[in-house]
């Protein structure tokens, strides 16, 4: 076991080492000298421009070596300082994440745990059982086909606009603060309702499609036709094989937490839900390079974590992690 | 977005995937085989309706130009209009033909979706068969490559390369798809590659005397070819979606429409708030048409090359 999440530790210090490289290099790649391209988009005139150029040459430190700026750029990160905001003047990079974390965070767990939870029971009832197949699977496969601003787009338009049902943009009334209090608790809930549906409907659809397969693979297997042939119960063998099925979705959850998240960025966007894809539309359309290079680290550590985490629920899972036989 | 990685599991699993095609060889002969897959390709609904689908999309893209004098981003057009005989899906609030701009984009999904899948599944080949049929230290190499690129979120670089780059064409949007979504693809490559590579008549071939590259190509990669179809296919729909979130985001091509584009500039331009659903709805129901028809067809396909699957 030790050996096993070892491993996986060392790929994810390895896969951070490459993000963080990544982070630093692109800028400097790519062609031009990217702080004429920064200033060509602010449009400033030529003295202003002047003085920016100085501004930006010091702030990126291109004026040093590369190898000291690379030693920078890690120290910087060590100390939490990713530099400040252009878009939110007054704001460091740091603390404009931390304030939309938690919204992000309250949309993606539970869509994750829930659309996991909901798609695999919904998908194992399906395989094998003729009218359900034939009803939910369809609809899995257009769940899982559609965009997610698609989705949020549709959701928007209809439940809130013509339905009226739910508001339409923002995670609380614009009249009210934060506070532990049950009419904010209220506007927020109703606020986090439709994005939330958005991330979990699109997911579900693709944990359903992924359990009925594998559960069709696990009932042709050998292991469940000899115990259907001593005369098991249906509903034993259906217990082993969803026990059996449930590890490669498991591995499935791992790999499809990037494209979560990515959903997540563009549905925060349509809802306007002031989250990490509201802040990375600011950055995109002010281009402030600062907050989407810290941004994009951001993901990459959260995708990292919730990786761990899988990687921990795994081993709980899977036995053969735990006495040494490497699993997946 | 919902990209092909967490696609990934609705491939066959390597076992019975091969079994299903050993079958087939000892009872028929090659061109029996090919028969005996037509008919089954044939009476298979998932496949001939995934099928229709998709291809009725791509008749549109194709043909739809052709259909209308508008191009994508003229104005010009009376004003937020909804869908009358003159123009079929309505016209944008400020002035353009959505007909014109739901065909183009088809078109540019079908480009980007087309050309990102034959690039990542290049790359997967490349990294799968060499990784799985030369084992050791380069296995260990590039299995190790893999799998920091499969848990780096394919969005968060694609943000952060477009919008340093400002993608202008959709040749290099596409590219960037392909360069970031081959993981997963490799890593089912490498697998299938794996259990081949210890069959007899691949060791045949190389004590015979033949070298890496040829009994790639000639031996493992011809018996795995449907794996390597459905798995071009996955890729196709993720690309189009990856395209699609990318168009969105503002950071595709800006000079080439697309329906990731579509959606961008309705919902900036408040088409919700003024209902013109018109312009927001043809854009998603294009996507989910060609990804969906992807996948259902790739299961109808896994049943006509798996005959265990068939009866269900």
């Amino acid at each position: 076991m030790t050996r096993y999440l070892a491993r996986k530790i060392l790929l994810y210090l390895l896969t951070f080492w490459f993000a963080v490289t990544i982070d630093w290099m692109i800028p400097r790649l790519m062609p031009g000298d990217p702080i004429d391209g920064l200033i060509g988009r602010i449009q400033a005139d030529s003295t202003a421009s002047q003085n920016l150029h100085g501004y930006f040459t010091e702030s990126f430190e291109l004026d040093q070596p590369l190898w000291q700026q690379y030693l920078n750029f890690w120290q910087g990160l060590i100390r939490g300082d990713l530099g400040p905001s252009i878009t939110y003047v007054g704001s460091t990079v740091g603390e404009l994440m931390w304030a939309a974390i938690p919204y992000t965070l309250a949309l993606l767990v539970p869509a994750i745990v829930l659309s996991y939870v909901a798609g695999n029971r919904v998908g194992a009832m399906a395989a094998r059982r003729k009218v359900l197949d034939n009803t939910a699977l369809p609809v899995a496969y257009v769940l899982t086909a559609m965009p997610y601003m698609w989705l949020a787009i549709m959701l928007v338009y209809v439940v809130s606009f013509r339905w009226e049902l739910f508001p339409v943009s923002g995670a609380y009334d614009f009249s009210l603060q934060p506070a532990w209090t049950w009419e904010f608790a209220r506007s927020f809930l109703s606020h986090w309702f439709l994005p939330f549906l958005t991330l979990f409907l699109v997911a579900f659809g693709g944990w359903a499609i992924g359990m009925r397969n594998l559960i069709i693979y696990e009932l042709e297997a050998d292991y469940a036709n000899y115990l259907q042939s001593l005369g098991a119960p249906n509903k034993l063998v259906r217990k082993y094989a969803y026990g059996n099925a449930v590890l490669p979705q498991m591995s499935g959850l791992a790999l499809a937490l990037g494209a979560v998240v990515g959903g997540a960025l563009v549905t925060e966007i349509v809802f306007g839900y002031p989250g990490i894809g509201t802040l990375i539309l600011a950055a995109l359309q002010n281009r402030d390079y600062f907050l989407l290079q810290g941004l994009f680290l951001l993901i990459i550590t959260g995708v990292l974590i919730a990786n761990f985490i899988v990687d921990i629920l795994y081993v709980i899972v899977d036995p053969r992690t735990r006495t040494g036989i490497q699993g997946t | 977005m919902s990209s092909a990685e967490s696609r990934a599991d609705l491939v066959a699993t390597p076992e019975v995937a091969l079994t299903g095609q050993g079958a087939g060889d000892v009872e028929l002969g090659p061109r029996g085989k090919r028969f005996e897959a037509l008919h089954f390709a044939l009476r298979n609904t998932k496949l001939v309706i995934g099928a229709s689908v998709v291809l009725a999309f791509l008749a549109l893209a194709l043909v739809g130009p052709l259909l209308t004098d508008a191009t994508p981003f003229e104005f010009g057009y009376p004003l937020g209009q909804p869908p009358s005989s003159e123009y079929w899906l309505g016209t944008t609030a400020p002035g353009q033909d959505v007909f014109a701009q739901f065909v183009y984009g088809l078109r540019s999904s079908f480009v980007v979706g087309a050309l990102a899948a034959a690039i990542a599944s290049v790359i997967g080949m490349a990294v799968g068969f060499v990784g799985g049929y030369r084992g050791g230290v380069i296995d260990d190499v590039l299995s190790m490559l893999t799998n920091i690129v499969l848990v780096i979120p394919t969005l968060a670089v694609l943000i952060i390369v477009s919008a340093y780059l400002s993608v202008g064409s959709l040749r290099s949007e596409a590219i960037l798809i392909g360069l970031t979504s081959w993981p997963w693809a490799a890593r089912a490559i490498r697998a299938q590659t794996f259990s081949l590579a210890s069959r007899d008549f691949v060791s045949l071939a190389r004590l015979s005397g033949q070298g890496t590259a040829r009994v790639i190509l000639r031996e493992i990669a011809p018996n795995m070819s449907s794996y390597l179809f459905l798995t071009f296919i996955l890729l196709f729909g993720g690309a189009v979606l990856t395209a699609a979130t990318l168009d969105f985001l503002g950071l595709g091509p800006s000079q080439v429409m697309s329906l990731g584009l579509m959606m961008n500039t309705a919902v900036s331009n408040a088409a919700l708030q003024l209902g013109m659903w018109w312009w927001f709805v043809p854009p998603g129901v294009g996507i989910t048409a060609i990804v969906g028809g992807l996948y259902v067809m790739n299961v109808g396909l896994d049943e006509v090359f798996n005959p265990r699957l068939r009866r269900t």
